[in-house]
């Protein structure tokens, strides 16, 4: 291409998009909220072994400055209408992760009166982490696969392929 | 002290409000009346043979017929344990705290109101310990029927080996 050709050494080029999903998907902004055992393993997980920050990823102690929310635990019924709202309160463009079998189906709590069977019901959920919990390694699979997604979206009007999730 | 020793010396003093005593192991408990459970309490307590000086746990059981309390009272002084049971009938049951005797007696009746819905008269803070306020009925009840939904999330789920078979 002429233009490449003409351009100096340090300068590169590539499309908004892309600049702007690779922007967001380095510096994913998790919530500091765990809601059981599985929360032991998030924290594990941002610890020094496996280094969750080495792909920007970092714990936010205010719904407001998060960009994703980590289901991680048993959801009581109580507890649903609380993670609704902290949700809510996130701003867009956010993300769920639901961690473990608790938050992606009830898990071995399922059938109990005081538990939701699935973060599913009340949360969009973007990416479904299996385990019992799982290593901070799958949690970190998760958020690598949340990455690909958020590299796959596209802002510039004019060609938006993925549509954003309807605001309730 | 033997656990027997201590049963025998409550029926020599309350030999009345004395229904049942189970000197069998491993079921060593003695059922009281309710009128008499804070005098025997006190007792227990304050006898410088008996001193139980740790209510170490207190639960409630459905009994379909009853609703039984169970106190377990244990003393670090003497190295000895007693279990006392009040029956309670199942409309409205209520019998008087003992949280002014054993201060850990205030979370434990707590939980045996939110569970079982046993009233504990001249309790401090008589209110709901673990399930949401708004809760319909007592889940520990054997009579308790879960409510469909709370709050707009669908408590209704499917086994997932119901599930499976279906697939078949």
């Amino acid at each position: 291409m002429p233009l490449l050709n003409t351009l100096p050494d340090y300068v590169l080029t590539t499309k908004t998009d892309e600049m702007i999903n690779w922007m967001r998907k380095s510096s994913i902004w998790y919530m500091l909220f765990g809601l059981a055992c599985c929360a032991i393993e998030l924290m594990h997980t941002g610890g020094p072994r496996s280094d969750i920050e080495r792909f920007g990823a970092t714990p936010r102690a205010s719904a407001r400055q998060s960009d994703l929310m980590i289901i991680a635990g048993t959801l009581t019924l109580k507890m649903a209408l609380r993670t609704r709202l902290l949700y809510d309160q996130m701003p867009d463009p956010k993300y769920v992760i639901s961690m473990g079998s608790c938050s992606n189906c009830g898990g071995l709590f399922q059938l109990a009166y005081s538990v939701c069977d699935g973060v599913d019901k009340i949360l969009p959920v973007d990416v479904y982490v299996p385990g019992c919990p799982p290593r901070p390694e799958a949690l970190t699979e998760g958020l690598l696969k949340l990455q690909e997604k958020i590299m796959a979206e596209r802002w510039l009007a004019r060609e938006r392929a993925v549509e954003l999730p309807a605001q309730a | 002290m033997e656990t027997v020793t201590i049963f025998e010396r409550l029926q020599q003093r309350f030999g009345d409000n004395m229904l049942e005593v189970a000197l069998k192991p491993p079921g060593l408990f003695a059922v009281i009346k309710p009128e008499a459970l804070l005098d025997i309490c006190r007792y227990l307590r304050d006898d410088p043979d008996v001193a139980m000086d740790c209510l170490s746990n207190q639960t409630g059981v459905d009994r379909k017929d009853c609703v039984e309390v169970v106190y377990h009272l244990f003393s670090y002084r003497l190295r000895h344990e007693a279990v006392l049971k009040v029956r309670l009938p199942r409309e409205s049951p209520a019998v008087p705290t003992v949280e002014h005797i054993w201060k850990s007696a205030n979370w434990m009746e707590r939980e045996i109101f939110d569970l079982l819905g046993v009233t504990f008269d001249g309790h401090s803070d008589m209110r709901r310990i673990l399930m949401p306020e708004d809760w319909p009925g007592f889940p520990l009840r054997k009579d308790f029927v879960e409510p469909a939904e709370y709050h707009g999330i669908s408590t209704v789920r499917e086994s997932p080996i119901l599930r499976l078979d279906k697939k078949k």
